[in-house]
């Protein structure tokens, strides 16, 4: 095997981490995207790691905005009330 | 916000309801605070910029069209004029990565193996990770993120933005937003990983 097709071939796990963003965003070239499915389908903790990111990416998700103090509040509404008026 | 909420909420707005407004400022001042604060210097200032954000939605919610989704027209209303401040203040704050580029938390060895192989959370853990109750545990993690991080991770996962647009928000380049949309998303999990104990 050549020097640059076993580049090609071989992915370590670091290298497979480090491109799981740019596979869930969609911004791997196609070869580089055929070359990570291949290693995920083989390797079941960089598995376990991209489902763990998709997990993380769902929790995010249910976050909820930060509330507001009901003195904030009533600022806010007077604001309103002098702009609405005004 | 789904679409015929959030049209009902633009035409109650347009119409002056107050309750409207409420709900607008409960759901999105606390965001608006935070894009604000990365781009000037004190949290007096950036709740200037948001107070004068507002005041620009009461006048300017007329000319609201729905191109783009209400929480995008917010944040980009704050983050220009956030900006607009900050170089008067003469601090503009460019993204540096490298500030930000301490060891991912994942461990490898020199072969470029797992060092300590992420251990799979069991269906139990993933169930209670989305769960509501999890929510003040996921905060906490991304609350502990670098502060560009933590923005971007916010306004993609969190608040639901495009890559497109959190690039233009924060005058990231492509590539840039994914770094730091990476290594905030690795924090977290590393985080929650660390927490699981407590969800």
């Amino acid at each position: 095997m050549s020097w640059f097709s076993r580049r090609r071939a071989a992915l370590a796990c670091r290298d497979a981490v480090a491109l799981v963003t740019d596979y869930l965003e969609g911004a791997l070239s196609r070869p580089d995207r055929a070359r990570l499915e291949r290693h995920l389908a083989d390797c079941p903790h960089c598995s376990t790691y991209l489902e763990q990111i998709r997990t993380t990416i769902a929790a995010l998700g249910r976050v909820e905005p930060e509330s507001l103090s009901r003195e904030a509040q009533e600022d806010l509404v007077a604001l309103f009330r002098r702009y609405q008026a005004g | 916000m789904a679409g015929d909420d959030e049209a009902d909420l633009v035409r109650r707005l347009q119409a002056g309801d107050e309750q409207a407004f409420v709900d607008l400022v409960n759901r999105y001042h606390k965001p608006l605070l935070r894009l604000a604060l990365s781009f000037v210097s004190s949290p007096a200032i950036a709740e200037e910029v948001v107070q004068d954000t507002w005041v620009g939605v009461i006048r300017g919610i007329d000319r609201f069209e729905g191109r783009s989704s209400l929480a995008t027209w917010l944040f980009r209303i704050v983050t220009n004029r956030a900006r607009t401040t900050g170089v008067r203040e003469s601090r503009s704050k460019p993204v540096d990565l490298t500030d930000e580029a301490s060891a991912p938390p994942e461990l490898f060895t020199a072969d470029g193996a797992w060092a300590e192989p992420p251990r799979p959370w069991t269906d139990a853990v993933e169930d209670r990770l989305v769960a509501a109750q999890a929510a003040p545990h996921v905060r906490a993690c991304l609350d502990a993120l670098p502060e560009t991080q933590r923005q971007v991770v916010t306004l993609r996962d969190v608040e639901g933005q495009s890559a497109e647009e959190v690039c233009a928000l924060l005058g990231l380049t492509a590539v840039n937003q994914r770094v730091l949309l990476h290594r905030g998303r690795a924090r977290v999990r590393a985080c929650l990983t660390d927490k699981i104990g407590e969800v």
